[in-house]
């Protein structure tokens, strides 16, 4: 007979209307068996009583709907950021408040490289905090002038290199004429690099190369461990280019007894054909195991608003920069989604101005006209400056929207001073006219580019604040109960995985969020700051503190 | 300018403008010439089934010693590829996406070493560029497009009225003020004019070109010739040359090589060679013979 272990909390939080709080949960074979008081559970049988969680609160495992695992592969660099950060083995790395502590701190690392000829990465710097001041090829030249630097920023759109790095990338010359690489008064490249384009020649000579955004096996056992820190069970890698080759990798990894987290990753619609990635998408599904759902398509719209490539509805930047870049024609949109519906496989879009959001709902009606498809959770993904209308439109063609609560935190003020002004600014992210008008809602953090950490999200949607401590949005924020929603429930929705996990129900994965305190009961502000114990994973425990 | 450096063509355009059917001609045109064709993505046949003769992932060879291959997001390391190819191509031709603009690939390539832009080639459908300008979604991006052109390749003109054709090219010089126009159908063009004229008339394995619908003529201008002036006389001096390529000699006995494409001209020194003359190419009829040919006098000292 199978083993029967009921776990007692100070609280479980269940996120099922029925019974919204209870204090026990009983688990067999990886799944729940029961939730309520230890009378409505014992008579299953035979049980084992564990209280090791009895001054803990239990939620549903979070549900992360749009983050990339190469945040695993980028902690083996130096990070760099103005926020304090806390790597995979849970050492906070502070916050860097100046440039010279960013030098400071990539010379410690030099400090411990073997190999000569090594290149040193970093990544996570954001100038934007620091009076945006500009990081040269000198600035970085202090930490070695024999060995090639590149730092990311945060954004991920920006590069910034030494000179070495140019010299053997090529590009320590006069007459170098290409937007993203402005000149000093030498003639010579300042080392700031702008742009994927720019940043191709010179990436790979400093760590980032083409497949960046490919985890590898290392990277993909960090990330799941940050996974169990931010109290993540079920996470997206949105999206990868899912080779034989990488796919084979994850169901290595993810089949590891102690791997704690259940990965959906999205296969990205690029160098593919609509019908051969459509093709390709269902195939992947076949693959899938417990721990590693595969099957579905992302599709990149447009760039970013603080990038200023992405797409935007008159009167467009408030800055008056040109309008964004599309990465995916109009036409082929249309094809995919057609196609799509047709075969029966999700897609994601990525929309960051409303043009592209637009864009998308134009295309996908006449799709969903041609190929009624009822449930399929079609999702725009950022979805950041939507308009009311276009929520409205949303739910009249059953789309789902994961929203961008973390970007405004941290660009927030950005936009508002200079991409698209206050009134746009305020009302980006809109997660209260998406609940209203009743559209399928989650949030996420994009990870790298934001911390992984779903109580930060909910922080962010609930309280709406800045950077810079203003409250932008009033009329946006949501309360503490549907931020839970969208962490969990909200999310797996998302994933057509509401059914299985999501929520603290009998049938359901035995997937828990372990919490120190209750996020129902803290102050609004401590929602961000409540610790993160670790989980539970298809009923195999993993203690942040033990990984 | 050293053998090393490979002439790379850049071919844009909107979707369904006629980009596959016109590099399916390049190829099927190739007449020795070895072609290294990097495109986007592999779509549903973007190479003619005939003309393929092994096919793998990333790669398509193609009959005659050309190649096609994908490079995704990663053009950079495609070209680099390329480089390293023994022997190496004779033209890299790039299609880049629908919604690509040409300038900006060809900043980027322009940023390593051995590849030079030899034409942005930008191809519309005649019937629908117009109106295509106008959407609120995709206008602006063709545009953009066009204002990089050096080369317009105005499509399916079969499909255009004879009144509209002329309204279409007032238009056109407007939208691509430094291109010249080349009306086909089909795709159909000599390939000198997407991928250049042979730089050495007396020596090169290709006679300058001649058909229904393009003519060539040789200019060869006495020694002592002002280069640039030469150059850009030949481009933006209303006398229907689409490209030209050739050798001059320059004042002090040093050579130059002359080329352009479309409105845009470039003069460099080249030592070395020394057959002299510049193979012009325009549209049969248009190409104004004699003024060019008085253009080998103006510009000599
Ligand atoms: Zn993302």
């Amino acid at each position: 007979m199978t083993e029967t272990t009921i776990y007692v909390a100070k609280k479980i939080l269940t996120m099922n209307p029925n019974q919204p709080e209870v204090t026990h949960v009983a688990v067999r074979d990886g799944r729940i068996l029961g939730a309520g008081v230890l009378s409505d559970l014992e008579p299953w049988g035979t049980y084992t009583l564990d209280d090791r969680f009895s001054d803990k609160v239990l939620m549903p495992g979070f549900v992360e709907g749009h983050a990339h695992t190469m945040e695993g592969t980028l902690w083996r660099k130096t990070y760099v950021g103005w926020f304090d950060r806390r790597d995979p083995d849970g050492k906070t790395w502070a916050g860097l408040k100046s440039i010279d502590s960013v030098i400071e701190r990539l010379k410690e690392t030099e400090a411990q490289m073997t190999d000569p000829d090594a290149a040193l990465s970093g990544w996570g710097l954001d100038p934007i905090y620091m009076n945006n001041q500009r990081v040269s090829r000198h600035d970085l030249d202090k930490v070695s002038t024999t060995r090639p630097i590149g730092v990311l920023h945060a954004s991920g759109h920006i590069l910034n290199v030494n000179t070495k790095a140019l010299e053997v990338s090529g590009l320590l010359k006069p007459g170098v004429n290409h937007d993203g690489i402005p000149l000093a008064e030498d003639g010579l490249s300042t080392g700031e690099i702008y742009g994927m384009d720019a940043m191709s020649p010179v990436g790979p000579h400093v760590g980032f190369d083409r497949a960046m955004t490919d985890c590898d096996e290392q990277g993909l056992r960090d990330y799941a461990k940050l996974c169990v820190r931010a109290g993540v069970t079920t996470c997206t890698d949105l999206a990868a280019r899912l080779t034989d080759e990488s796919v084979a990798m994850m169901l290595k990894v993810t089949s590891e007894d102690r791997f704690p987290a259940r990965l959906v990753p999205l296969r990205i619609f690029f160098g593919m054909s609509a019908k051969d990635v459509v093709e390709y998408a269902q195939a992947l599904g076949k693959k899938s195991t417990d721990r590693l759902r595969l099957g579905r398509i992302k599709a990149v719209a447009d760039g970013s608003i603080q990038g200023f490539s992405a797409r935007m509805r008159w009167p467009g930047y408030h800055n008056g920069a040109p309008n964004g870049l599309w990465y995916t024609a109009p036409d082929q949109m249309s094809e995919l989604y057609h196609l799509a519906l047709k075969a029966g496989v999700q897609v994601h879009t990525h929309t960051n101005g409303d043009q592209a959001t637009q864009m998308a709902l134009d295309m996908l009606e006449p799709a969903l006209r041609a190929h009624p498809s009822p449930d399929h959770r079609f999702t725009l993904q950022h979805c950041q400056l939507a308009d009311a209308a276009q929520f409205r439109k949303m739910k009249a063609l059953e789309m789902c929207v994961n929203l961008f609560a973390n970007h405004h935190f941290y660009w927030g003020d950005e936009h508002y001073r200079l991409t698209v002004g206050p009134e746009r600014a305020e009302r980006m992210n809109a997660c209260r006219t998406a609940l209203d008008t009743g559209v399928p809602m989650t949030i996420h953090s994009d990870a790298p580019v934001t911390p992984l950490g779903p109580l930060f999200t909910a922080w962010c949607a609930v309280n709406r604040i800045t950077a810079s401590g203003r409250t932008q949005g009033e009329g946006e924020k949501i309360d503490m109960a549907a931020a839970l929603h969208a962490i969990t429930l909200g999310a797996a929705y998302t994933l057509h995985m509401d059914g299985e996990v999501g929520s603290i129900e009998v049938g359901k994965q035995a997937d828990f969020a372990v919490l120190d305190e209750d996020p129902m009961v803290v102050d609004v502000m401590a929602l961000k700051d409540i610790p993160v114990w670790g989980t539970v994973q298809g009923g195999r425990v993993f203690a942040a503190g033990e990984l | 300018m050293t053998d090393a450096v490979l002439p790379v063509i850049t071919i844009g355009g909107y979707l369904g403008s006629g980009k596959t059917t016109l590099l399916n001609n390049l190829l099927r045109r190739a007449d020795g010439r070895r072609l290294a064709v990097l495109v986007n993505e592999f779509g549903e046949l973007p190479i003619d089934e005939d003309l393929i003769v092994a096919e793998d992932e990333n790669m398509i060879s193609i009959a005659g010693g050309c190649i096609c291959c994908s490079f995704g997001n990663d053009l950079i390391g495609a070209l680099n590829e390329l480089a390293m190819l023994d022997p190496p191509p004779d033209y890299v031709v790039i299609e880049s996406s629908g919604v690509a603009i040409p300038g900006a690939i060809v900043s980027t390539f322009s940023l390593i070493d051995g590849f030079r832009s030899d034409g942005i080639v930008v191809v519309v459908d005649g019937e629908t560029v117009q109106a295509a300008a106008k959407d609120d979604y995709i206008g602006d991006t063709i545009t953009r497009q066009l204002s990089d052109a050096e080369i317009v390749l105005v499509n399916k003109l079969d499909l255009v009225e004879p009144e509209q054709e002329k309204d279409l090219a007032s238009w056109l010089s407007e939208m691509a003020p430094d291109a010249a126009q080349v009306p086909a159908r089909f795709g159909d063009v000599a390939p000198e004019t997407i991928l250049g004229v042979v730089a050495e008339p007396s020596t090169g394995h290709t006679a300058p070109h001649s058909d229904a619908q393009f003519e060539s003529m040789i200019l060869r201008p006495n020694d002592d010739v002002d280069a640039s002036l030469l150059a850009q006389d030949l481009a933006t001096g209303g006398y229907g040359v689409i490209r030209a390529k050739g050798y001059v000699a320059g004042a002090e006995g040093q050579t130059w090589l002359i080329q352009t494409v479309g409105r845009r001209w470039q003069a460099e020194q080249a030592p070395g060679h020394g057959v002299t003359g510049i193979v012009c190419l325009g549209l049969r009829g248009l190409l104004l013979r004699d003024q060019v040919g008085k253009l080998a006098i103006d510009c000599c000292g």
